[in-house]
């Protein structure tokens, strides 16, 4: 048998049951890794339950920083006997499979082509911790112990990492560390060189942190300077809110009474979180609401509602697995249609696509001042996969010069001013934007109805043809003004011949950047265009136009991207070839470039000599 | 078809303590039935807001979708609006309030839009204790869509259409007091003498201040078989206790004067004197508010008035302990923490 034997680049994966306390100790890994200077990537595969289904929990550790999910396993910690076959034909020909011993291995299990590594992990649990829950829970810490020797990581970074993890409670960090080097010893003492994977400290990481998606879009919130926010509990976007009530609830109190500067209200649906958050808009809050797939079709008579009457509000839309119910635990980047023209009747939606935490908190802040400076909604589309696992990305930062931009609110003072009377959708600077009052503003001017009826210059209510074409075209033309401010996409040129393109967008970034290298590699550069908003841009459109052949990268079943961009691009039939993955688990590169070589191979005109053989995909 | 109203006032029209006539309290013409009941009760919060003196552009008004949520285009001309989506008035509220707990917010809504597709958000708003004051035109039906039974209308009552109501009604008033609301009252749109008081204790009442005001529907839902017809209302309406409204330092003399008066202040210092029935408690207790309006039904009468109150009443800026600016006029000083703190964080990830 021929071992894996490599050091900073190979995937571990942990099995467990939901509801054991794995989560911790399994991040408590990542985060070792991470501290050694190693690029980590981790990922959670959850159940949508909360005890005693199984749990998988992915790192993926590569020093080149290709941080997208690999596939496969070279490491897997079976500690869920529900699972213990499935995990057991996962792992890689030459990998490690450590499980525990304290019941024998069923028949069966009989691969030669991989080492297994026993170690009885309730048995030594037991022996030290006479408590139940503490049985439970130290179990865990014990076969990290064991890691920490097997993958030469040491005890010291591993008992440091806990210790500033109870630095509160420093009693709770003693049985962790009891138990951790208990698994140290006895991996040291039995399996002395069974493992030829290795980590070693790096400076890979360098100044970059390690956060999800959902923190970093709950800090934009906060630094945006929200202060509404409706929300209703869904998975996987949750945390989100949880995330900026316990930031505000630190960084938002008033010193001297305790009194909060902000305002988060639970409400009993998704209609009434997003009415909620455009009530506040429409009076003068930045208030927000965050949400996932069903909300989003709950919310969709409210957004057109904030489309049509031009209310500003921010929506963060953590996408999972659809449709209905659908996977409520995997990922997917399947609203991008229902999103993008969400609601009944002519409506187009402000969409942002982050790729990284730092994204989501950039995006996030800025999806405020658009939404206010465009007064329309404006949708933050993160995934579960981005959202709720740990990235690698740059540290956070906020420039203490920017300012808020309000957008155009006329305050009484500027009332009084106005030479001619006010309407609330007048478009007085030909940017489709128009000057809207809040209410108080002033004893007797620029008071008006907002009706999603609908309404003439004035506000108001008209059904005259002419009005409401006027008004709706003039939509149009604020989504002009929209194309002009949302972020620009990324575009990278590998080949000046401009054969083959690639798009893809969000959370697909990291595999997509790591096929597009390997393919390179194998001399199939592919020029990419990452993009980050929609409206899309001439540059979109250019970027298309300019390449024989693009491959659109995305995660859902029905090539929702490569619609959205027929449709507004006008694009030859044929030109544009989909690469999909909508498993519910996040995309790999492997499937991105095994999908672009079929293609390739497919095409009469000869884009690549000779042809390259596909590898073998993994789930 | 656009209405305009007349400009011209009598001279020596009265004026309030801001000296505004109460044209500066008027909206747009209504473009209701002649003879609508909703009509009646603009024309009475027109009043309440007139004789209260309240300052027109400090009032909020919301609506959801009907005939009762077009009317907040009939009064208060120098307020803002929001004509929001149908049933869903409470959220928009909610926000709108949560943004600024400075001015006086007043929703308006029917028996459709509150009591079928709106009803979990009424529950929620009103769990809330949002302060605001809810109005619900109540006539048991869907006049905009041509007259068909709203939940509000009365089992076995026969509308237009003669045939009678096939379920239970709802009634909101008990559901709001069962939901936790500290003011509920319910009046009829024909009877402006308890009504004009009602809204004005509605209006200083602090947190959710629920009014359901019996509303008959001239086009659809007037005939005398209706529970919801002038008619039917006027000889089965029973008023719980009657009732004066007394602004803060301002008595104003009753025209009642029978039973015992009770005073009840209000968190702005009016005080509401309660006219206690002299087999009725007051009703400040919630039990007895129900049992008051059940045994009302019982005997196949309307119970109107005020129904519950609870003069101590947090609103949910008090529970949220919300700061005292309103949180839209808040500015990056008070809202964002600055890079120090975010470097701060970077930190303590690593």
């Amino acid at each position: 048998m021929k071992r894996i034997e490599r050091t900073n680049d190979f995937v571990v994966r942990f099995a467990n049951v939901n509801g054991s306390g794995s989560a911790s100790a399994n991040n408590l890994f990542a985060k070792v890794v991470y501290r050694l200077g190693v690029p980590v990537s981790p990922k959670n595969v959850f159940p949508s339950n909360i005890q005693g289904l199984p749990t998988w929990y992915e790192v993926r550790i590569n020093d080149r920083g290709y941080l997208g999910r690999r596939g496969g396993a070279d490491f897997i910690i079976a500690v869920n006997g529900q699972t213990l076959r499935d995990d057991y034909d996962m792992v890689q020909p030459g990998g490690y499979f450590l499980y525990d011993s304290t019941r024998e291995l069923p028949a069966g299990f009989d691969r030669e082509d991989i080492t297994v590594i026993d170690i009885p992990l309730t048995q030594l649990c037991n022996d030290e911790f006479s408590d139940n829950r503490m049985r439970q829970l130290m179990k865990n810490i014990i076969y990290i112990g064991a890691l920490a020797y097997l993958l030469d990581i040491g005890l010291e970074p591993v008992s440091d990492s806990i210790t500033k993890q109870f630095a509160k409670k420093p009693k709770l960090a003693e049985p962790n560390i009891r138990a951790l080097e208990i698994g140290y010893r006895y991996a040291k003492k039995h399996h002395t060189d069974s493992c030829g994977l290795s980590i070693a400290p790096s400076d890979s990481v360098g100044e970059r942190i390690l956060i999800d998606g959902n923190s970093g879009a709950a800090l934009g919130a906060l630094y945006a300077g929200a202060t509404v926010v409706g929300w209703y509990p869904i998975t996987p976007s949750t945390s989100v809110v949880e995330a900026f009530e316990r930031f505000a609830s630190r960084y938002r109190i008033e010193a001297e009474t305790g009194r909060k500067y902000y305002a988060a209200i639970q409400a009993e649906d998704e209609l009434a979180a997003i009415g909620i958050a455009i009530g506040a808009g429409w009076n003068g809050a930045r208030a927000f609401t965050a949400t996932s797939g069903p909300g989003i079709s709950l919310m969709s008579e409210f957004l057109g509602l904030a489309y049509f009457t031009e209310i500003p509000v921010v929506l963060i839309n953590v996408q999972r697995s659809g449709p209905s119910t659908g996977m409520p635990t995997r990922t997917q980047q399947s609203d991008l249609l229902s999103c993008a023209y969400a609601s009944h009747g002519d409506t187009r939606n402000v969409l942002l696509f982050p790729s990284d935490p730092h994204e989501c908190f950039e995006m996030t802040a800025d999806a405020f001042d658009l939404a206010e400076r465009l007064q329309t909604p404006v949708i933050i589309m993160s995934d579960l996969d981005l959202g709720m696992n740990d990235h690698l990305c740059t540290p956070f930062s906020w420039d203490d010069q920017r300012r808020y931009d309000r957008g155009k609110v006329l305050s009484g003072e500027e009332l009084d001013k106005l030479e001619k009377k006010w309407g609330r959708y007048l478009d007085i600077d030909k940017d489709g934007i128009c000057y809207r009052t809040l209410p108080g503003a002033h004893p007797d001017k620029g008071a008006y109805t907002t009706r999603g009826t609908s309404h003439n210059e004035y506000a108001a209510y008209t059904e005259g043809s002419a009005a409401y074409e006027r008004g709706m075209n003039r939509l149009l033309s604020k989504w002009e003004t929209a194309r002009r401010l949302v972020p620009m996409p990324e575009i990278v040129m590998r080949d000046n011949q401009k054969k083959l393109g690639a798009v893809y967008f969000g959370s697909t970034a990291a595999s997509a950047v790591e096929a597009l290298d390997r393919l390179e590699e194998s001399g199939i550069p592919i020029n990419s265009m990452r993009v980050k908003a929609f409206p899309f841009q001439g540059e979109v459109f250019d970027f298309i136009a300019e390449h024989e052949l693009v491959f659109i990268i995305e995660q859902n079943r029905d090539s929702q991207m490569e619609i959205l961009l027929a449709g507004e691009c006008q694009v030859a039939p044929g030109k544009m070839m989909h690469v999909n993955n909508f498993n519910g688990l996040a995309i790999t590169a492997r499937m991105i470039t095994n999908q672009i070589h079929t293609t390739l191979l497919a095409r009469e005109k000869p884009f690549i000599s000779p042809a390259p053989v596909a590898q073998k995909e993994t789930p | 078809m656009s209405y305009v109203r007349p400009t011209f006032r009598h001279p020596d029209a009265q004026k309030n303590k801001l000296g505004y006539t109460r044209k500066a309290y008027e909206g747009a013409i209504s473009t209701l039935c002649a003879g609508c009941g909703h009509d009646s009760i603009v024309s009475s919060i027109i009043t309440a807001f007139f004789e209260m003196s309240i300052e027109p552009h400090k009032v909020v008004k919301l609506s959801g979708i009907g005939c009762s949520s077009k009317t907040p285009a009939y009064f208060l001309g120098r307020s803002h609006g929001f004509n929001s989506v149908h049933g869903r008035m409470p959220s928009v509220a909610t926000g709108a309030n949560m943004a600024n707990k400075d001015l006086v917010y007043l929703g308006v809504s029917g028996d459709g839009d509150t009591a079928s597709i709106g009803m979990g958000q009424f529950a929620h708003v009103v769990r809330r204790n949002l302060n605001m004051i809810y109005v619900v035109m109540n006539n048991g039906c869907y006049g905009l869509t041509k007259g068909q039974d709203s939940a509000t209308a009365d089992k076995g009552s026969k509308s237009r259409k003669g045939a009678p109501v096939s379920f239970e009604s709802i009634d909101l008033c008990e559901l709001a007091i069962l939901l936790g609301a500290d003011f509920v009252a319910r009046g009829f749109s024909g009877d402006k003498k308890q009504l004009l008081p009602m809204l004005k204790a509605a209006i200083s009442h602090k947190g959710m201040a629920f009014v359901d005001v019996i509303s008959p529907c001239v086009t659809f839902n007037n005939a005398p078989t209706s529970t919801k017809s002038y008619s039917w209302v006027r000889d089965h309406m029973e008023a719980t206790a009657t009732f004066d409204f007394i602004p803060l330092q301002q008595e104003i003399l009753t025209e009642y004067d029978h039973g015992t008066t009770i005073p009840v202040a209000l968190h702005d210092g009016s005080i509401i004197t309660l006219y206690k029935r002299e087999d009725k408690e007051i009703l400040t207790n919630k039990k007895d508010a129900i049992n008051s309006l059940e045994e009302a039904k019982a005997e196949d009468q309307i119970l109107t008035g005020i129904l519950y109150l609870n003069p101590d009443s947090e609103d949910f800026h008090d529970i949220n302990q919300t700061t005292d600016t309103p949180l839209n006029q808040l500015t990056e000083e008070e809202l964002c923490p600055g890079n120090e703190v975010l470097q701060a964080f970077n930190e303590s990830l690593r």
